[in-house]
């Protein structure tokens, strides 16, 4: 199959760039930069699933994304449990959450989705500000541990965030790329285009939406305990926000909902806009980067609704007729 | 014995009978026309059977088995599978793979689906634009990709809702020779149309629905001689 020749040959070579990127640019900042793209590429991904190839858009990511981190961080704090098994422990929660939500959910139509998943994470974020074994609204700051990889610590260096990261990258394009061409992977592109005559298919519909927001829920809790584990304080005010969730959507919705290469492309773009604009406009350059994604996106939805992947599309099909 | 049976169905939206107390069965291997102006309750009965639409009251039995209150996705692995009066394609996949979405039924393999979806395209006659693009054909071309689908779950019974609708004469003689071969691999069909000359010649047996009853069934030679249909729906042009 060419097309699956192409995918590996595209993978493989931006597997080896985002691999000895961090060797070859030893600037702190650019390092940091790639984690943070690596890290919402993957997260954005696993929004994908669901909100992309499934076309149920959740406003509510931010739920399992701060559940993650809070699993990973809170039983290492108080207890000294690995990371590894509290990030487990946070995709399994994100499961259980995501099933609460769809089993009432997925069998209504139309807007119901979005709407409850926006709502939960009010109520989560709420809920954990007034928990006290996590600290409420301050937080949780990362112990001072031995470092390695039993306890996920580096001090010193973040070349070994960088490699967990692009493994977890790595991981989830590569289940995305197989997704795509199971069974699921149709019949969640079928459910997006026409619910009912999936249905007349013999596609279960709430089913496979349920699918979808599990594994979709899985993964973005793996990324919040990474990204809590790497950045070393969270709290429900960015974990748990509204701002994580849009984020997540915009991005995807930027780079290509439902296409492989979208969220890439999106954090691409969108990461390095947020974080440069942050540090040549200081303080007062919060939000500037939202601002112009927000234009971003009306150019996009006016003039290409595919997305940046539906723009490359484009010029390659033009290139091809000539 | 009757491979499809309905019983007493009843469909009320609010006070309004959709469907009034029909029995209506299938034979195994029969091709069986329903008829009857817009609104008699033809496509009700299609999304009745189907599991689209819960019924008021009434049982169906497919096989002997109840299959009263099935889901659809239930209702299509069980072997029966339907199509849609206003075409419902996938329509930014391929020819392919909305025929694979059939396959997929029966073959949850990729590759098995996708040799058995290959096998309906060559059967239904669309295996030499199988790379295209669904949303940019034609009617006929969608409504054929629509039946091609439909055979692809390897159902017992198909019902085809009005797969003729909106073709030009060259076209509904495709989709007819199309529907006689599927009836020679051994499917049993019900089909709503309501184009006369294409319905009497394909069907065995004819049922006219008005305003929500059966009026009458039985084969299109006497269909066509009924007072009361010739009132209801056929006009004084096919007064013999």
């Amino acid at each position: 199959m060419q097309k699956e020749k192409n995918f590996y040959t595209a993978f493989s070579v931006i597997i080896f760039l985002m691999a000895i990127a961090p060797l070859v640019i030893q600037n702190t900042h650019f390092q940091h930069l790639v984690i943070m793209l690596l890290l919402y590429a993957t997260l954005s991904q696993a929004w994908n699933l669901i909100g992309g190839y499934a076309g149920q858009v959740s406003f509510g990511h931010a739920i399992f994304f701060g559940i993650g981190s809070y699993a990973a961080m809170a039983p290492l704090m108080r207890w000294g449990l690995t990371p590894w098994v509290g990030m487990l422990i946070g995709g399994v929660v994100a499961v259980i959450v995501a099933l609460s939500i769809g089993v009432p959910v997925f069998r209504l139509r139309g807007h119901y989705f979005a709407i409850s998943t926006f709502a939960v994470a009010e109520v989560v974020r709420e809920l954990f500000t007034n928990w006290e074994w996590v600290d409420g609204p301050i937080g949780l700051d990362a112990p001072v541990m031995e470092e390695g990889f039993y306890n996920l610590m580096f001090y010193t260096n973040k070349l070994p965030y960088h490699y967990i990261v692009l493994a977890f990258f790595i991981i989830m394009m590569y289940l995305t790329f197989r997704m795509e061409r199971s069974r699921m992977g149709y019949y969640f592109r079928a459910i997006k285009q026409r619910p009912e005559a999936a249905e007349a298919m013999g596609v279960y519909i709430s089913l496979y939406k349920q699918y979808a927001f599990m594994i979709s829920g899985f993964f973005t809790a793996i990324c919040g305990a990474l990204y809590g584990l790497y950045v070393l304080h969270i709290e429900p005010g960015t974990v748990l926000s509204l701002d994580i969730s849009i984020k997540i959507v915009l991005i995807t919705v930027l780079g290509g909902a439902g296409a492989l290469w979208g969220p890439l492309l999106g954090s691409v773009i969108l990461i390095p806009l947020q974080e440069y604009s942050r540090i040549w406009l200081g303080g007062t350059g919060k939000g500037i980067d939202l601002i112009v994604l927000g234009a971003l996106i009306v150019l996009i939805c006016i003039f290409e609704p595919r997305g940046v992947i539906g723009l490359i599309k484009r010029v390659g099909y033009q290139r091809g007729k000539k | 014995m009757a491979i499809l049976e309905a019983k007493n169905l009843n469909m009320y939206f609010g006070e309004l009978a959709a469907l009034k107390d029909i029995n209506l069965s299938v034979e195994q291997g029969e091709i069986l026309g329903l008829i009857g102006p817009n609104g008699a309750g033809k496509t009700t009965f299609f999304n009745c059977i189907t599991g689209f639409l819960k019924y008021s009251s009434g049982e169906v039995f497919f096989k002997g088995r109840d299959i009263t209150g099935l889901p659809p996705h239930r209702v299509c692995h069980l072997g029966i599978c339907r199509t849609f009066q206003i075409v419902q394609s996938f329509h930014e996949m391929t020819i392919l793979e909305n025929v694979m979405m059939g396959s997929f039924c029966r073959y949850p393999n990729t590759k098995r689906a996708m040799s058995y979806a290959v096998e309906i395209l060559e059967f239904t006659g669309l295996a030499d634009k199988s790379d295209q693009i669904v949303g940019s054909l034609t009617l006929a071309d969608q409504k054929r990709i629509e039946l091609a689908r439909t055979i692809a779950t390897e159902p017992e019974v198909i019902l085809l809702d009005e797969v003729m609708a909106g073709l030009n004469p060259t076209e509904t003689e495709e989709a007819i020779e199309l529907i006689k071969k599927a009836h020679q691999k051994g499917l049993t069909i019900i089909v709503v149309e309501h184009v006369m000359e294409v319905i009497m010649n394909i069907s065995h047996r004819i049922a006219v629905f008005d305003s929500g009853e059966l009026l009458v069934d039985g084969v299109p030679e006497k269909i066509v001689r009924d007072e009361r249909v010739i009132q209801a729906y056929l006009g004084e042009e096919y007064h013999a």
